[in-house]
């Protein structure tokens, strides 16, 4: 296998490698560099200025709110989304009634339904999904508070994504709705491959169903639970939570500053008010947070393997 | 008492089978009710959690063929008549045809590209031993966790100085070397699965390593480059931020943010019906390849989570 190994090796490696580097590589060396300098990005001219960048954010408010947003997307939306669908997956897949002679556990009946209605939301776009819901929050028209006053609750009329109280959990909401099915589908193949005679044995010892789901479900599945929340907690952080709130927030990121998010808070500084270096900065900052939720989820939620 | 005579080996699901025959008379009652309540607790939950996500849909679609004053006035009365003039307003006044046209020249160049170069890559870094495989196989993988937005402020500026700012060419360039870390990482693991025999008979029979790999390797990889795909093309179809930024070019749109773009401008125009047909038209697509393509739509985007 040794004939022209080294020549096919660079071959192959050299374009897709390449594009990477120049696209993907560069450009995150680049912005740590950028950090350190006082770039405008309109001019090519820019001199060092040391950390100024990094006292000023510390500095910033409206940093330590997109952080604060930031960090309550990358926990509680996981948290809430895996949650909804741990529940459903467990309701799909052993939540049946016993038949006679059947096996132990049983899905419900219409359970391939379920599975591929929960799963529309995922294929379409995150921007087409927030402006769905923009529409459907719209205080005066939408969908929501119309059909509050036709079930007659017309006191409750709230403003949503114009309440700087509600607007950020509006937009939560969104994220839940569009990835609840996601978690449903990959729990539920996880779930499949968990040998019947375990939960056999559970229902001789008399477990419940909580019983069973906390003591046999829910610890096999911990490793795609786990790996789940990093997945998403790394899209929470990125390019989802710019979308819905660049899409559906006055401002964007308002009413008073109440949905900013770091993501967003980078794009604007860079592409609205012409602050590329300090913009590099909050980027920095995004990813020193995306690394450190990513470690320590997988830190504290390592438990031993289990087999079987 | 049959059973007990049985020979030791007895089959487990035998076994099984009478245990449960056994048990299960002697079940308490109240257990019973308590699992009926709980049933209808559990399957009421499934049931209005698919409501809830097929509610937003069909109220868009039944939306998409009503007048612009009802929409308004009473958002979810059923339309007067089918409004198809909404559909056709939007696919050629709110240059909805042009967006489609984009992002299918778009996706189609991207994910031709990132299928044929993240195979290439995967397959020299999962099959050949050369110093410093290790290294670029992790500055691939690592692409995956870092946020895109750090480096789309100098990729912006990189862009524009190669002249492909605002381009097709450009996005699709841009597309592949974002899309090359988990096609990478997900075909790598798959090319180790292959057994190496079939292309060390190959190259004894005297391929070349290319020619092997062309015709031998990238058959037996079909599965892997179909669910990888999938997942990259509705990566790549539903991509917002990279063209919000790289793309600001209105006659260069993509879909996403020429409907965004549209919902912004709608407020000075007032076509809302026109609005929504083109949301529509932009949804049905993917949800028609969904449900045509379930099990391997399915299949690839949950790959992903699970390796």
């Amino acid at each position: 296998m040794q004939h022209g190994k080294y020549r096919f090796i660079v071959g192959f490696l050299a374009v897709p490698l390449g594009l990477y580097a120049l696209f993907v590589v560069w450009p995150f060396i680049q912005s740590i560099y950028y950090s350190f300098t006082d770039w405008t990005g309109l001019s090519p001219e820019f001199k060092m200025v040391g950390v100024d960048n990094y006292t000023r954010m510390f500095h910033d408010d409206i940093f330590w709110k997109s952080l604060w947003h930031s960090l309550l997307f990358a926990l509680l939306l996981p948290l809430v989304t895996i949650s909804l669908a741990l529940f459903f997956a467990f309701m799909i897949n052993a939540g049946g009634r016993r038949r006679k002679g059947g096996p132990a556990v049983t899905g419900v009946r219409g359970s391939s339904f379920y599975k591929i209605v929960y799963f529309f939301p995922q294929v379409l776009s995150i921007a087409i999904v927030a402006l769905l819901f923009a529409f459907a929050y719209n205080p005066d028209s939408g969908a929501i508070n119309s059909l509050l006053r036709g079930i007659g609750l017309g006191s409750v009329q709230p403003l949503w994504l114009g309440d700087p109280n509600l607007a950020l959990w509006c937009v939560m909401a969104v994220l839940v709705w569009s990835t609840v099915g996601f978690f449903v589908v990959l729990f539920s193949a996880g779930m499949a491959s968990i040998p019947a005679d375990l939960y056999e044995a559970a229902l001789l010892d008399g477990a419940g169903r909580a019983g069973t789901f906390f003591r046999i479900t829910l610890p096999l599945l911990w490793d795609t639970v786990q790996s789940g929340w990093v997945y998403m907690g790394i899209l929470a952080l990125g390019a989802e939570s710019f979308a819905v709130v660049q899409i559906m927030t006055t401002g964007p990121g308002g009413p008073d500053y109440s949905t900013t998010v770091l993501v967003l808070y980078v794009y604007q500084k860079a592409f609205r008010d012409g602050q590329a270096a300090y913009a590099t900065t909050i980027g920095v900052a995004l990813l020193v947070v995306t690394l450190l939720f990513a470690a320590v989820v997988m830190r504290l939620g390592r438990r031993e393997r289990l087999e079987f | 008492m049959k059973t007990t005579e049985t020979p030791a080996p007895i089959p487990a699901e035998s076994g099984a089978s009478v245990s449960k025959a056994e048990v299960s008379p002697a079940r308490p009652p109240r257990r019973k009710r308590e699992g009926t309540v709980l049933n209808v607790f559990s399957h009421g939950m499934l049931v209005l959690w698919a409501f809830m996500v097929v509610m937003p849909l069909l109220w868009a679609v039944m939306t998409s063929f009503k007048d612009d004053n009802s929409i308004f006035s009473s958002p979810w009365s059923l339309p007067d008549k089918l409004h198809f003039d909404n559909w056709a307003r939007a696919w050629t006044d709110a240059n909805m045809s042009d967006y489609f046209l984009n992002t299918v020249l778009v996706v189609g160049g991207s994910l031709i590209g990132t299928l044929v170069l993240g195979s290439m890559a995967a397959y020299v870094l999962a099959r050949f031993d050369f110093p410093g495989n290790r290294f670029i196989y992790y500055l691939f993988i690592g692409g995956m966790s870092f946020p895109i937005m750090l480096a789309l402020v100098p990729l912006f500026y990189v862009v524009n100085n190669m002249g492909l700012l605002n381009t097709i060419h450009g996005l699709i360039l841009v597309y592949i070397a974002y899309s090359l870390p988990f096609t990478v990482f997900f075909l790598t693991a798959f090319f180790r699965s292959l057994p190496t025999s079939v292309a060390e008979a190959a190259f004894v029979d005297g391929a070349s390593h290319t020619r092997t790999f062309f015709q031998i390797m990238l058959p037996m990889a079909k599965p892997g480059l179909i669910s990888v795909g999938i997942f990259n093309f509705l990566g790549q179809w539903n991509q917002y931020m990279l063209p919000t930024v790289l793309n600001t070019d209105p006659d260069k749109h993509v879909l996403t943010q020429g409907l965004v773009q549209l919902a912004a401008s709608q407020g000075y125009k007032g076509d809302w019906s026109g609005l929504f047909a083109g949301l529509v038209m932009a949804m049905l697509p993917v949800l028609a390849a969904y449900i045509v393509f379930q099990r391997q739509v399915v299949q690839g985007l949950t790959a992903g989570a699970l390796k």
